[in-house]
């Protein structure tokens, strides 16, 4: 094995040479920084909200079971239906049986990372049926056949540029930069998608267990368009979203829309409470929701618990300089940046451990994260559950000498003053500018600085002696 | 000032670079302050336990308690070092026999700036300096042990002119191993750390931990810049009266 095996390696490469990625990262990433550094100076007792968000978090995570059966007593309780899917299949096969059912032919759907990680669109295409993004994000994304590389923004590695392109190519709009006329075009596009298709598919920022209630926050109106135009409304969910109540759904919709955003609300923040009753003059008449579980009860209990407090904002994304080295799409996963690498393995098939050496652990990801997830600490249990099967075993082997000699004082003085002569005669100048072995890929970037006197422990032995 | 505290030296400095442990023994001194060193030091375990080793880390760690003293202030040259200590120790050694004996140092060790400024009260070591510096705040000093003003204090009460550094709070891309496991990532992060020095127009970027100043004043050299890296004890060190 190595860090990072050769796949990984690759995809950093292509972000780290992609010019445009790079132009948008360091364009859009550092704006949203100050939004949301903004947003909370704003909100008064900011750091009293964000403990309480975490308190709910927690709570709500402790007594996952007990929550999530109200949720759904209070769902089917207002005519809708839950089913709790084990796995991202289970999902997948539900909700395409149900399409095929209906008979229906096409999906409007809006923006939901979990129909992404369970490989939702991918399913209903085989089986026929036309799936269409309706958030502008997506829907670019949709077009060029990617996917996203931000879990709030996933378009941001596209420049106005491409999109006018891709506009034009699909569309048939006529050669434009000015992005009202592009939004013009993609909402003439989407439009009839509301009118024509006869399910909607949404994701859930929060299910409110004490009376079923779907939160949705969204900014461009489609997440209204998708769960009251089409007859059928599937909301995708996983399951740690839910929440106990509408008062501790508004604290954390405090700190969501800051935290991704900076904005203090989302421009539509939607409260879906059952399908249509019979007074109302709109709304789906049929409500499923599924609530995937895909993993993620497994770490209930565990020490990785903790990212289960996650409310998916993106703002440790933003504050990684890792993600801003290298975008999204290095990550190779659904959910990149620092929580995506803790929460990739735990969930599905449980691929992609490697990620958690993927940081620095530099903290900025805990610093920004709304609810204090102790990112970097999750992030160190991973590489302790799999550094015995990811470590190469040259690394182990050296680490292991490296302790045995740490606990031999007498052991370590003779071995590190013979490491340190080494040293010095390898350098040239005091630098080592190409090293071998353990210091190859340090010198592929950086010099290294080589000793220039003896220990420091022989300094203080000639010292006691006499010496200075 | 009748203090008496441990210099635990780290083994990078000891090894790669003593000038910054003869330099804490001088400031220290100055200070009135009586050093000990206990011999029987080599290192606190990070490596291992950021990678994942917890067997070999622990196995440090449990030396690194028996080796100091409970009831002495242990005064660290390193951020990242004292916040192994006092964070990574914690998961390490959760239900320890060794736990109480490690609670007990934990409370009192401290990094070198954060024990001059913060517990001794003291921020003009009688040190004058001249020259144009900024300041690197490695991430474990900032966002583990919450030193955030006290490595300016002392650099402020010298006289040289200081040039706060741009995004200073931004990761310098060292990160232990991940630095030669992610050595491009690693050294995209360098880059624009790079870009950022250059921009205060400094001689010298000062900082708390010579392994971050390592992969930043490597950097720097491998660039041909005419800007050194320096561990602040050194600089400080340098200008005694």
């Amino acid at each position: 094995m190595s860090i990072p095996s050769p796949a990984f390696r690759s995809r950093i490469r292509e972000g780290l040479e992609n010019a445009t990625l790079q132009e948008a990262l360091q364009r859009a990433v550092p704006s949203f920084l100050v939004s949301r550094s903004k947003a909370f100076e704003d909100l008064p007792d900011a750091e009293a909200v964000r403990d309480r968000a975490r308190a709910i978090r927690a709570h709500t995570i402790a007594h996952l079971d007990r929550y999530l059966e109200q949720f759904a007593r209070e769902v089917e309780r207002r005519g809708g239906k839950v089913f709790w899917a084990a796995t991202a299949r289970e999902a997948c096969d539900y909700i395409v049986n149900l399409a095929r059912s209906r008979g229906v032919a096409m999906v409007a759907k809006s923006k939901s990372m979990v129909s992404e990680e369970i490989g939702l669109n991918h399913a209903m295409e085989a089986a026929g049926i036309r799936v269409v993004e309706t958030d502008l994000g997506e829907f670019i994304i949709q077009l060029a056949g990617e996917r996203p590389s931000h879990i709030i923004t996933p378009a941001i590695h596209k420049r106005r540029e491409d999109i006018s392109k891709l506009f034009q190519k699909h569309l048939g709009m006529p050669p434009t930069d000015e992005i009202p006329e592009m939004t013009a075009a993609a909402r003439r596009a989407l439009r009839q998608v509301f009118l024509d298709a006869r399910m909607g598919i949404s994701g859930v920022n929060f299910g409110i267990a004490e009376t079923g209630t779907l939160v949705l926050v969204t900014n461009e109106g489609n997440g209204r368009m998708v769960t009251t135009l089409p007859p059928i409304h599937v909301a995708l969910m996983g399951i740690e979203r839910v929440v106990p109540t509408w008062e501790d759904a508004e604290i954390l919709l405090r700190v969501l829309a800051r935290s991704a955003t900076g904005q203090a609300l989302t421009a539509y923040t939607s409260f879906l409470t059952g399908p249509r009753r019979r007074e109302e003059p709109d709304g789906p008449e049929e409500l499923h929701v599924v609530l995937v579980d895909n993993g993620r009860s497994r770490w209930l209990g565990t020490p990785l618990e903790e990212a289960l407090y996650c409310i998916r904002c993106g703002a440790c994304l933003n504050a990684c300089p890792v993600y801003r080295a290298i975008g999204g799409h290095a990550y190779g996963s659904v959910y990149p940046g620092p929580i995506g690498s803790i929460v990739t393995p735990m969930l599905g098939d449980g691929n992609g451990a490697e990620l958690a050496y993927a940081s620095s652990l530099c903290g900025a990801c805990q610093e920004i994260c709304p609810v204090r997830i102790p990112i970097p600490d999750l992030l160190v249990r991973w590489r302790q559950m799999r550094a015995g099967s990811l470590l190469p075993v040259w690394e182990r082997i050296g680490l292991q000498l490296y302790a045995h000699a740490a606990r031999h004082p007498s052991l370590w003085a003779r071995a590190g003053r013979w490491a340190m002569g080494l040293l010095r005669r390898l350098g040239r100048e005091g630098w080592l500018r190409r090293g071998v072995g353990p210091l190859r890929a340090w010198t592929a970037v950086r010099d290294f600085p080589v000793p220039q006197r003896p220990a420091f422990r022989d300094w203080w032995t000639s010292r006691r002696g006499g010496g200075e | 000032m009748s203090q008496t505290v441990q210099l635990f030296v780290t083994c990078l400095v000891d090894w790669l670079r003593p000038e910054i442990g003869i330099a804490t023994v001088r400031l220290l001194e100055k200070v009135g302050v009586t050093v000990r060193f206990p011999e029987a030091q080599t290192c606190c375990g990070q490596p291992a336990f950021n990678v994942g080793r917890w067997e070999e880390a622990r196995a440090m760690a449990e030396h690194w308690v028996r080796t100091f003293d409970p009831e002495l202030p242990v005064v660290v040259p390193s951020g990242s070092c004292a916040a192994m200590v006092r964070h990574g120790y914690h998961v390490l050694l959760e239900g320890h026999p060794l736990h109480a004996r490690w609670e007990a140092l934990a409370a009192q060790t401290y990094e070198l700036s954060q024990y001059l400024v913060d517990v001794l009260r003291i921020q003009d070591l009688g040190v004058r300096r001249e020259g144009t510096v900024t300041y690197h705040p490695s991430c474990h000093l900032l966002r583990m042990l919450g030193v955030r003003e006290a490595p300016e204090r002392l650099i402020r009460a010298t006289g040289a002119a200081y040039h706060p550094l741009p995004e200073a709070e931004t990761c310098c891309g060292f990160g232990g191993l991940f630095s030669v496991h992610f050595e491009e990532v690693s050294g995209a992060m360098l880059d624009r750390k790079i870009q950022a020095i250059r921009s205060t127009g400094a001689e010298v970027v000062l900082g708390c931990d010579w392994s971050c100043l390592m992969h930043i004043g490597g950097g720097l050299h491998r660039q041909g810049l005419p800007v050194r890296a320096m561990h602040l004890a050194e600089w400080l060190a340098e200008g005694l009266l």
